[in-house]
């Protein structure tokens, strides 16, 4: 199973700025192998967002997107308190969902 | 004639207002800092520490056993300000350790894995790639506080004046010693700052800020990883995971940097 995402969520008004890690190798199967073989696709496919339970954000990523990507959006109307949870599927099938609480 | 005129009359003004001029145009350094610092927001190092953590703790190895009793200097278990303390000479082994090399004993001992077996993996492999967590957290532990080498120790001192020498010692095709691109203040290559490293380069520089997650590669490299950088880039042949004059130059690099604040791990480009 993949590695937890860290995710950062800090309210200021009445909105919140949420930062998120996610550990992905995003390779783009374009790269070859010492071998000389292709080195096939594995990234993020679809990345959503929720905002206690209810979706907020939702985004497909393809294969430009770095390794170990930072994600950072802002939600209106989240205060502290609130739970964030971000989740992603990859092309593979593999998925992980985080929480975190704004703070 | 009026083209010399003009010409010293430009070197003039510039001379009569530097502050102006660096109010208004962004030097190259300013550019290169402002990048640096939105990079810094979300260090995918975080990701490693993470991992580090947890594999400090967990039951690993043919032994089955965590790292939790690993002595890094301070005593057995404790791990927060351990990391500017290293390298140092411990007791058990009769060695002066860094802490890559430290981590090796304690996953021989405690653990039960072959230490010579994980410092011939390559890098970014198998257990190297466990110890880039363990080091990111290790490291990460210690952030904000202040180098302080013990140099009671013969060998420390020993070690010390042998990290000297291998950091003067120029050899290879080009000639090439640390000292060639690492021995004098205000230097880059490309958008890397080269710091002194004769002398303390200041607070989070040089020694203070690796380990360090590296974009361009997404690894996390350890000062090991580091060093055989370096090693490469002065065509010297691979000096050898966790090898003597590695931790040598550990030690001439962290006294020199004495007081300086540890930021790692930090990001590089």
């Amino acid at each position: 199973m993949a590695d937890p995402m860290r995710i950062r969520a800090q309210a200021a008004g009445d909105k919140a700025t949420v930062r998120v890690l996610m550990a992905h190798e995003m390779e783009t199967g374009q790269r070859k192998d010492a071998a000389g073989k292709v080195i096939p696709a594995w990234h993020i496919q679809e990345v959503t967002a929720q905002l206690n339970g209810k979706p907020v954000f939702t985004a497909y990523w393809g294969p430009a997107v770095s390794k170990n990507p930072f994600l950072q959006f802002v939600v209106k109307g989240a205060k502290a308190g609130d739970k964030v949870s971000v989740s992603w599927v990859d092309n593979k099938g593999d998925k992980r969902t985080d929480e975190a609480t704004v703070s | 004639m009026l083209k010399i005129n003009s010409t010293l009359l430009l070197a003039g003004v510039l001379l009569a207002a530097p502050w102006g001029a660096l109010a208004q145009t962004k030097s190259a350094a300013d550019g290169i800092a402002e990048y640096r610092k939105m990079l810094a927001d979300g260090n995918p190092a975080e990701l490693f520490e993470a991992r580090g953590e947890d594999l400090w703790n967990k039951k690993r190895g043919p032994n089955n056993a965590s790292l939790q009793q690993c002595d890094l200097g301070l005593g057995p278990g404790k791990v927060k300000g351990a990391f500017v303390t290293l390298p140092r000479y411990f007791g058990d082994t009769q060695r002066v350790q860094d802490l890559e090399s430290r981590l090796l004993t304690c996953m021989e001992t405690l653990q039960g894995f072959k230490a010579a077996e994980i410092a011939n993996t390559p890098f970014g492999r198998g257990e190297q790639a466990n110890l880039e967590g363990l080091v990111a957290w290790i490291s990460a532990e210690s952030r904000g506080l202040r180098f302080d080498l013990p140099q009671a120790h013969a060998q420390e001192k020993t070690m010390l004046e042998l990290g000297r020498r291998a950091f003067f010692y120029r050899g290879g095709p080009y000639d090439f010693s640390c000292a060639s691109c690492h021995g004098e203040a205000g230097k880059r290559i490309r958008l890397q700052d080269l710091p002194d490293l004769t002398r303390n380069p200041g607070d989070g520089i040089g020694f203070a800020a690796w380990p360090a997650y590296r974009v361009s590669s997404g690894e996390l490299w350890g000062m090991q990883r580091r060093l055989n950088d370096c090693f490469r880039q002065q065509r010297f042949p691979y000096p050898g995971f966790a090898s003597d004059v590695t931790i040598a130059l550990g030690v001439y690099m962290g006294v020199n940097a004495k007081g300086a604040e540890s930021i790692a791990p930090a990001i590089k480009r």
